[in-house]
């Protein structure tokens, strides 16, 4: 009951008041109700009264104390302590490298700590592997869901369970299914994991972990992938195990989902631990304040576009994936310069290809992508489809992607920073030989402006920090003075000092009157910096709404809604 | 492992105010993690220790046999550098070792595995053969550089089909290029009876001798491959640091994605690469026969594609130190055969140390990335010691203490 | 025709019955997540154990027959193992390259076999042999009433132990990884190490059984090669080659053992066709690279029609690091 009414007063959007007065910047209330100093001071100095105290609340299920896990000179856990009631959800708050996974981590054994102790129902406990965990009833859901695509729904679930040495499926099968059906899960054990949708996969992965009976469950960022609808039925779940007598960890860095079903929030700053408040106590703003450290200024800015011209035109753009499944569907929209054109969608519903398919990475079966120059503007332009990205760079088409996979597809990993930059430009070089003299001079200029923290530009990419590595590949990109810019997630695993350098980057090119095209997955973000938005469902372009007008529900539902005619129409007039 | 929830409660928790001191599931005594970074000393020292554990065991091997493995290492050592006529025959044996290795190296900065070196060295040697059978009346600066032309070109092909395949539908090169080993090898075989092929001289199947007309000049009595084989280690180191084509290399070999997001043509850059690579085996293979056998043979390669990944790999791809590597690795070959005659060790003892020797130096690679940490006893049963205290004991670097079955 | 097929059949279960248990030991290898080219090394030092093995039993225990048999079983059996297990050191505990350290599994184990091959021949004054008893019970069976039946007792009821040991081993084998919970566990950890960690399954010590039992049999595939196809007396080159058509053989047979049966027979026949059907105008030379031709054949065409579910298991060639991902 109490729960629920907290939940209708939470799902009010709390960027609500930010809209009440929009033309004011808000800044983050000050009246956070434990400010920072006093809550590590409770946790880590007065343990003893806090466990006489326990007494009279519920019993305590998993105590973590004073946990330290350094990754090299990277202090990633510093001395935290956490704890967990029994029947209740926590949730567990922090930016981008806060180490809330790390610590988790450390509490499923996945990494053993340098320091610090662990009790479980009182019992204190030595967790050196996730099997330990499992035997001591802790179960975790990863971020990136971990099943084994080539076995079915069942074999997974099965996999790593105690049990009579030969295998009977079907009996197996029945159990799985009477446990699902207890927490309203439909699921078919039979079917393969690589058929299922992320939602589904996820929805496995919460009943595997039910079905080897955790009685603690940690879920590391579960609604990353889900659409809002999908997140009301994941939370719904979560509340029907609590009822149950669970207790739930949930990890996340999105403010209204920890206000919405938690009890309590422990927040995590670089690895050190800042407090824990009741979730009635908290507000956005509090939380803000004590996620970052100071007082944040939670609004992107948004200056109006102008000098508008159109720049890229894609029209009924189809691509087939290897599989022979479709990956983009008659896809048509026009991006322009002056302005960011946001896509949102489900992720894998069509982004990465719409991306590599416009670079000349990814083949198309039909329709147009043409590029429009500013010079010898005829109306038709150039088109791209068909050219490969050596023809492209040839042409001196200057247009300039940053791709999902930053170390897989935009930057190699092994080599330096001058040898990254000098991707992009040893093919204007002459003659045989390679000249690294101008690359690093743009390299000592992007650690200068973007303040890029690196031993030096001859230190391999893959020993900096994600926020590092993005701030060198969107520094090269943009160092090419591109006219369109597509850009994937810019800011997944970013901290929220280096996303906002990463936003204002981005309009600083939007005022230098370049076409940006920026892929989202956090349709608050993409809601507050997009002109238009774009969004994708299952292949096909499902509206091109005007994020100033439309709500976060009214998205949410295109996103699911694939390529219904009507909805297209309705969507582009807006 | 039990678990622990069955453990009496009440002691437990009256303790759990305090911190416990027992731990009740048994603590890893160690745990690793990664290295940030490694000084140069320090990666020597991890090296050495691991060649000298290599040829400790290798040692106790002798010992084992009766032999004294010093007076056996120190008979190694003279049997390969103690004599002019030493020395010319074992660098003979490192020249076709470095070419090779510098080929092989081409191959693996990409990731390709190709293991067709001996294929390659053979196809080289019966082109270069080849140009000998079919065209005997040239002059002989054109005989013998077309015939050097025709093992680059014919181990060049000889690379470049697997690669093909590899980079149209990802067919495994492992196996294709071994594959080609044994066909070739055959196709040696069956040469051997052919006419303008076969000895005149005798009805043993047999390739006729090339005859000291035919064969490379001597410089400070070895063939001039090997001065060759020097310059192809510079120019192919310059090549892999400096060209763009080399750049090309590093970028396809770490990301294929990458180097195709960056404009390259994946395809022909692989195929272009194995093409040189399989070309420098193909030259290593007229070396020796224009230079060292005068003739072909089935043992032509004799191993040399596979000693020559050795090579590569100890060497960490770089052609530079090669020289050494092959170098050393000629030693313990040559070495091996002359302690056949003086202890009558078989000769294939070389085969087993390089084994060995490549098993300890993989070992040792774990070393150099990561750290063994004692677990500091603290760690999980009170946690209420100072940090730092317990940072520098715990993060004490155990020694690389070498294992191994 | 029915005649010189019947012949051509058998010879060509003899033929690949070495052939079978190379693929089978990978398969079981594969299935961890290790990739082990060093199958070929595997082999060889099976084949001079095994061969070692008995010679000495009969010398020193005066076992010439039956305990000769086991003894080079057992070794056979065990040197594969060292092989696998200094494989599975490297590669598991020590994170080496899986590639460069199964080509130096295959370095080492030729080096192994000729060295201590070698050096049996000079201690025995010339060349190493076995009684003929003990050669004589690697010979054919004879079971009784089933081998006299027309036609089928003559193709199914005539070989050797060791074709019949195979034969179960690969039945075991597909048993084992389709019906069990720790073949599935297996799969698992071959497939995704760190979703196999995250279940609980202890993913070291899968691998590091499966590649020792798998080397095991790799080794007595390569026994089979010098008590067998050599009859007993240590050839140098005995394995020749077998070891990598083996992990060829793998690849064809989509990691299935059952299917291991039926590709092992063919390139069993592949090896010996020349024996059986000549053809007119080939040299026997070029004749003898058939089954290294069709060995690239059938990988280009398998290459070619890549499957969701008959493919490589995902986790092979990666090493497994818990605290890494």
């Amino acid at each position: 009951m109490n729960s629920q009414s907290r939940t209708d007063q939470a799902s009010l959007d709390p960027r609500k008041p930010a809209e009440n007065c929009s033309s004011v910047k808000m800044e983050a209330a000050e009246a956070a109700a434990v400010t920072a100093p006093e809550a590590s001071a409770a946790s880590s100095g007065a343990v003893s009264s806090e466990a006489e105290t326990a007494s009279a609340k519920p019993a305590i299920a998993v105590e973590m104390n004073s946990i330290s896990k350094n990754f090299g000179d990277v202090h990633a856990l510093d001395h935290v302590s956490i704890q967990l009631f029994e029947g209740e959800i926590l949730s567990l708050l922090g930016e981008n490298g806060s180490g809330k996974t790390t610590l988790m981590n450390v509490l499923f054994g996945i990494y053993f700590p340098d320091e610090g102790w662990i009790s479980v129902k009182g019992q204190p406990v030595c967790i050196r592997n996730p099997r330990d965990a499992k035997d001591l009833g802790i179960g975790m859901v990863q971020q990136h869901v971990k099943l084994v695509d080539v076995l079915t729904v069942a074999e997974n679930i099965v996999l790593g369970m105690p049990g009579k040495a030969l295998l009977d499926r079907r009996a197996i099968a029945a159990e799985i299914k009477k446990t699902a059906e207890r927490y309203g899960f439909k699921i078919d054990p039979d079917r393969k994991v690589y058929e299922l949708s992320i939602s589904e996969k996820q929805m496995v992965a919460i009943v595997k972990v039910l079905y080897h009976g955790a009685d603690v469950l940690i879920l590391d960022e579960p609604t990353a992938v889900l659409t809002p609808q999908e997140i009301q039925r994941l939370f719904a779940v979560l509340k029907k195990m609590k009822a149950d007598g669970k207790s739930i960890i949930i990890i996340t860095h999105k403010l209204h989902e920890v206000l919405e079903v938690s009890d309590r929030v422990t927040v995590l700053r670089k690895g050190q631990l800042i407090g824990t408040i009741p979730t009635s106590e908290a507000s956005p703003y509090s939380l803000t304040e004590m996620m970052v450290g100071h007082k944040v200024n939670l609004e992107i800015e948004r200056p109006l576009p102008h000098e508008v011209r159109d720049c890229l035109v894609v029209k009924n753009l189809t691509c087939l994936r290897d599989d022979g499944s479709t990956a983009l569907n008659n896809v048509s929209f026009t991006a322009r310069a002056g302005e960011i054109l946001g896509v949102a969608g489900i992720s894998g519903s069509g982004q990465k290809e719409l991306c590599e398919a416009i670079t000349g990475l990814f083949p198309a079966k039909e329709g147009s992508v043409r590029f429009l120059c500013e010079e010898g503007h005829d109306g038709e332009g150039l088109e791209l489809l068909g050219l490969s990205p050596e023809v492209i760079m040839k042409k001196g088409i200057s247009l300039a992607f940053v791709p999902e996979d930053r170390l897989g597809m935009g930057l190699v990993p092994s080599l330096s920073m001058v040898d990254n930059i000098l991707l992009k430009k040893y093919h204007q070089q002459k003659g045989v030989l390679v000249n690294r003299k101008k690359p690093a001079e743009i390299a000592q200029n992007l650690i200068d402006q973007l303040e890029i923290v690196t031993p030096g530009v001859e230190t391999p990419i893959r020993r900096l920090s994600g926020g590092n590595v993005q701030k060198v590949l969107v520094g090269r990109e943009i160092e090419c003075n591109p006219r369109l810019l597509i850009v994937a997630y810019p800011v997944r695993g970013l901290d929220i000092n280096s996303s906002y350098t990463i936003y204002n980057l981005l309009n600083q090119q939007k005022a230098k009157g370049v076409a940006v095209i920026f892929i989202g997955e956090d349709l608050d973000v993409l809601m507050e910096i997009s002109d238009r938005l774009l969004v994708l469902s299952n292949a096909c372009v499902s509206g091109i709404v005007d994020p100033r007008t439309k709500t976060k529900e009214e998205i949410g539902l295109l996103m699911v809604q694939g390529g219904d005619e009507s909805v297209k129409k309705g969507g582009q007039t807006a | 492992m039990k678990s622990t929830t069955s453990m009496a409660t009440a002691q437990t928790e009256e303790k759990r105010t305090t911190p416990p001191i027992v731990c009740k599931v048994k603590q890893p005594r160690f745990h690793i993690a990664k290295r940030m970074d490694i000084s140069f000393s320090q990666l020597t020292l991890i090296h050495a220790l691991a060649l000298l554990a290599a040829l400790a065991c290798g040692g106790l091997l002798i010992f084992a046999l009766g032999h004294n493995p010093l007076e056996v290492y120190c008979e190694m050592v003279r049997g390969s550098f103690g004599s002019a006529t030493a020395r010319s025959e074992t660098v003979k044996m490192a020249v076709p070792l470095l070419i090779t290795g510098i080929g092989i190296a081409m191959a693996f900065r990409m990731k390709f595995w190709n293991i067709g070196g001996e294929g390659q060295i053979l196809i080289g040697g019966i082109a270069a053969t080849a140009v000998l059978a079919y065209m005997p009346g040239l002059p002989y600066l054109a005989k013998m550089l077309l015939m050097a032309l025709a093992a680059i070109l014919a181990g060049g092909i000889y690379g470049a089909v697997p690669a093909w395949f590899k980079t149209r539908w990802g067919t495994n090169e492992t196996l294709f290029t071994l594959m080609l080993n044994y066909i070739a090898l055959q196709l040696v075989r069956y040469l051997m009876y052919q006419p303008r092929w076969q000895d005149p001289g005798t009805k043993f199947p047999k390739i006729f001798s090339f005859g000291a007309e035919n064969v490379l000049p001597k410089v400070l009595g070895v063939h001039v491959g090997w001065i060759f084989a020097l310059i192809l280690a510079v120019l192919a180191s310059l090549y892999l640091s400096r060209t763009k084509q080399g750049y090309e290399i590093s970028v396809v070999g770490d990301s294929s994605n990458t180097a195709r997001y960056a404009g390259m043509n994946v395809r022909f850059v692989v195929i272009r690469t194995i093409f040189l690579s399989g070309a420098l085996c193909g030259l290593a293979g007229f070396f020796t026969v224009a230079g060292a056998d005068a003739t072909l043979t089935e043992s032509t390669a004799g191993g040399t594609g596979f000693t020559a990944i050795t090579v590569a790999w100890l060497a960490k791809l770089n052609p530079l130190v090669m020289i050494l590597i092959a170098l050393f690795v000629a030693l313990l070959q040559k070495g091996s055969i002359s302690i056949q005659s003086s202890f009558l060790i078989p000769a294939s003892a070389a085969d087993l140390l390089i084994g060995l020797i490549l098993f300890f130096m993989l070992g040792a690679e774990f070393f150099c990335s990561y750290r063994v940490m004692r677990s500091s006893r603290s760690s999980q049963s009170s946690g209420m010691k100072a940090p730092s205290a317990d940072r520098s004991s715990g993060a004490s670097s155990v020694k690389p203490a070498e294992k191994e079955a | 025709m029915t005649f010189d097929f019947i012949k051509l059949f058998i010879a060509a279960v003899f033929a690949g019955t070495p052939l079978l248990l190379g693929t089978l030991g990978e398969i079981l290898t594969e299935k961890s997540g290790n990739l082990n080219l060093g199958v070929e090394g595997m082999m060889y030092m099976g084949a001079v154990s095994g061969l070692a093995g008995a010679y000495y039993t009969e010398i020193w225990f005066n076992g010439a027959g039956l305990p000769a048999v086991f003894a080079a079983l057992i070794f056979s059996f065990l040197a594969g193992c060292l092989g696998a297990l200094i494989y599975a050191f490297l590669t598991i505990s020590m994170r080496a390259d899986q590639n460069v350290t199964g080509l130096t599994l295959t370095i080492f184990g030729t080096g192994f076999a000729k060295f201590f091959g070698e050096l049996m021949g000079q201690k025995a004054g010339g060349y190493v042999k076995v009684a003929a008893k003990t050669a004589r019970s690697f010979g054919k069976l004879k079971l009784g009433g089933l081998s006299k039946i027309p036609v089928a007792g003559e193709l199914f009821f005539h070989y050797n132990f060791m074709v019949y040991l195979a034969l179960i081993l690969a039945l075991a084998l597909a048993f084992f990884l389709n019906r069990t919970r720790k073949g599935l566990n297996l799969q698992a950890v071959g497939e995704d190490p760190s979703t196999a960690d995250s279940a609980g399954i202890p993913v070291a010590r899968y691998r590091y059984i499966a590649t020792v039992l798998g080397g095991g049999i790799c080794g007595l595939g390569g026994m089979y090669m010098s008590m067998v196809n050599q009859k007993g007396i240590w050839v140098p080159e005995c394995v020749s080659g077998y070891g990598w058509l083996a992990v060829a053989l793998v690849i064809f047979s989509t990691w299935n053992p059952l299917r291991a049966l039926y590709c092992g027979l063919i390139f069993g026949g592949f090896t010996i066709l020349r024996m059986y059907v000549p053809v007119p105008g080939l040299a026997t030379q070029l004749y003898d690279m058939l089954p290294y031709v069709a060995t690239i054949l059938v990988l280009i065409a398998t290459s070619i029609r890549q499957s969701k579910e008959h493919r490589q298991p995902a986790g092979c060639g990666h090493n497994y690091f818990r605290e890494d991902r």
